[in-house]
């Protein structure tokens, strides 16, 4: 009898955390279906035409294609230099070699603020004006870390022997990577890319200090609600933001078997 | 004549302050079942690798069938290792496994196949290819990753310590196989092993290594029954070491007679009496230390040929050991066993 309780004790507190951490994400996502502009419980009638009046808005508009496009091209550098920093740390033995993995991860852990301000100001130092580039640089320096991290992880769990087993059949270094460790570390590489995607699609602290005056969809978000504004408009970005983040890490998720994204997703 | 399948000359390799290998010389002939027997820690593996092109020497000269390989990259070496974790690829098919050689030596695909197949039949894996590696057993994944190596018909084939994952049973059974399949295909092996036994019973020739230095290099029954220093005595089966008169011998239990109350030695044998310290029972044989009154511990190896039991209440009773002196070795003194024998 005590066994059952207390199974139906953690039960029930397993359902009141859920409860506590996603009522106020389901409520968004109900919300954006309000046919009124006020927010009032019960709803007074169901609508999707904030969806269009969304989606028609040229300043939300803007704001999407420049979360899109930092976005994109931030996971792009990242995913290059992420790789090349991973395989260098994995595969050499140099001196400060510790010392360079911590400073790859540091961004990460670093506040945003951190990151922010010293950005903001390193640009300010040297007279470069805010744009879509200095967006893409303050991304880009946590998003390495979260490439870097997976296939770091990924090409430690890889048998170093498989790769002296291939040069044993003949294979040239070019074979050796394009057969046994490109495959081996690919979905490590996806996954990272989807994450370092999803925390740059929603991240506002380093862009509010390195956007200058344009809007990335966070931002636009961030300004709306201060000035208690377009809430309706706001609910329906907000649910397309979670749905664009929830996507990408759920699949990095299953590509890397789940362990991944719950460390680099806590450490931020 | 045909050049030898393997010649080290006075190779050399240190990792820091870490002599692996102290300068070796080797000659391996084509079609050799060679063993590299030694302790961990004896550069066994490191020679292996040596070998394979995984390490480059810091001295001496590695030839492959009469050819210079002292610096040729692993990928360009007629050698294949079958490696000690199998190392098969985990995203390839068993038949990808044992066809990659193959193919990226371009390897046409029709002849690949033909190839890929024969050297499955030859494992016994037929009908596996088109498993990953992770649905086979051990023992099956043992077998890919022979039967990757020797597909190739390389000039030598390297093993090291192929059967140490495997459980006894298996790895009796995995020692016959190699054994079959190495006379079939005739392929030169370099087989790395630190279970003396698994030297004894597969090799043609072995070699001895200690302190990244070879010991000794000879059939296996010359290795055993003339072990050229103490160190190959005392790894190489158990071995009672004595010295009499000046001279260091080495007598193996088995040829040691236990003699008890009563029973008389014949003609010629050397007799010393001691005490039955401990007995170890093996199961086929009961291991007898002996403690001689000279002070001595000998180890005397007795068949399990009576009633069950009896073996143990051998502990604590006198008895007298007796040997043939032409059974006995002479250390450090090659010749002098000829001489003993001789007077046999």
């Amino acid at each position: 009898m005590e066994g059952f309780l207390t199974k139906l004790a953690l039960r029930t507190w397993a359902v009141l955390i859920l409860l506590f951490l996603f009522i106020p994400i389901i409520l968004i996502l109900v919300y954006a279906f309000n046919s009124s502009n006020i927010e009032s419980w019960p709803l007074p009638g169901l609508s999707t035409k904030w969806f269009a009046a969304t989606w028609d808005d040229p300043e939300i508009r803007a704001a999407l294609e420049l979360s899109l496009r930092a976005g994109l091209t931030a996971t792009g550098l990242a995913l290059v230099l992420g790789s090349c920093a991973a395989f260098a740390v994995q595969r050499m033995t140099f001196f400060g070699r510790d010392v360079v993995s911590l400073l790859f991860v540091l961004p990460l852990a670093l506040p945003g603020i951190v990151t922010g301000m010293a950005l903001n100001s390193f640009f300010h130092f040297n007279g470069i004006t805010l744009s879509i580039w200095t967006i893409v640089v303050g991304h880009t320096t946590f998003c390495i870390v979260v490439v870097y991290n997976n296939v770091l992880a990924r090409l430690r769990r890889t048998q170093g022997s498989l790769i002296e087993a291939a040069m044993d059949l003949g294979a040239n270094g070019f074979q050796t990577f394009r057969d046994i460790t490109l495959p081996l570390i690919a979905t490590a590489v996806v996954a990272g890319a989807m994450l370092a995607f999803a925390l740059s699609f929603d991240e506002v602290i380093v862009t509010t200090l390195v956007a200058g005056a344009q809007n990335t969809l966070p931002l636009w978000i961030f300004g709306a609600v201060r000035l208690g504004q377009r809430l309706p408009e706001v609910n329906v970005v907000v649910s397309f933001v979670i749905l664009v983040t929830i996507v990408p890490v759920a699949i990095a998720a299953r590509l890397t078997g789940g362990s991944g994204v719950v460390r680099t997703q806590a450490e931020r | 004549m045909r050049p030898p399948a393997l010649r080290l000359d006075g190779v050399r390799k240190s990792y820091g302050h870490v002599l692996a290998v102290a300068g070796v010389d080797l000659t391996v002939e084509v079609g050799e079942f060679f063993t590299l027997l030694g302790p961990s820690g004896s550069g066994k593996t490191t020679l292996l690798r040596l070998i394979a092109g995984f390490e480059s020497p810091d001295a001496g000269r590695i030839e492959l069938a009469g050819h210079d390989v002292t610096s040729t990259p692993p990928h360009l070496r007629q050698t294949n290792t079958v490696f000690q974790d199998y190392a098969l690829f985990p995203h390839m098919t068993v038949g990808e496994n044992i066809g990659y050689g193959l193919r990226v030596k371009g390897i046409a695909k029709a002849e690949r196949r033909e190839r890929v197949e024969r050297a499955l039949n030859m494992v016994r894996l037929s009908g596996l290819e088109r498993r990953k590696p992770n649905q086979l057993s051990g023992g099956q994944r043992q077998r890919v990753a022979l039967a990757r190596a020797v597909v190739n018909e390389p000039e030598v084939l390297l093993l090291d310590e192929p059967l140490g994952a495997l459980d006894l049973k298996l790895r009796q059974e995995m020692q016959l196989e190699l054994k079959r399949i190495q006379k079939k295909v005739g392929i030169t092996f370099v087989y790395v092993t630190h279970d003396q036994e698994e030297a004894l019973t597969m090799s043609d020739r072995m070699a001895v290594l200690s302190n990244g230095k070879i010991e000794q290099v000879g059939p296996p029954d010359e290795v055993y029954e003339r072990p050229a220093t103490e160190f190959v005595a005392g790894f190489i089966g158990i071995s009672n070491v004595l010295e009499r008169d000046g001279v260091r011998f080495v007598i193996r239990p088995e040829k040691l007679r236990m003699l008890e109350e009563g029973q008389e030695a014949q003609r010629g044998m050397n007799v010393e009496p001691g005490t039955v310290e401990q007995v170890v029972y093996v199961g086929m044989s009961t291991r007898y230390i002996v403690r001689l009154d000279r002070g001595d511990q000998l180890v005397a190896v007795r068949q399990n040929m009576d009633a069950p039991g009896q073996a143990l209440r051998y502990e604590g009773r006198r008895v007298r050991l007796a040997w043939v002196p032409g059974h006995t070795y002479v250390l450090d003194h090659q010749r002098a066993r000829s001489d003993a024998a001789a007077g046999d």
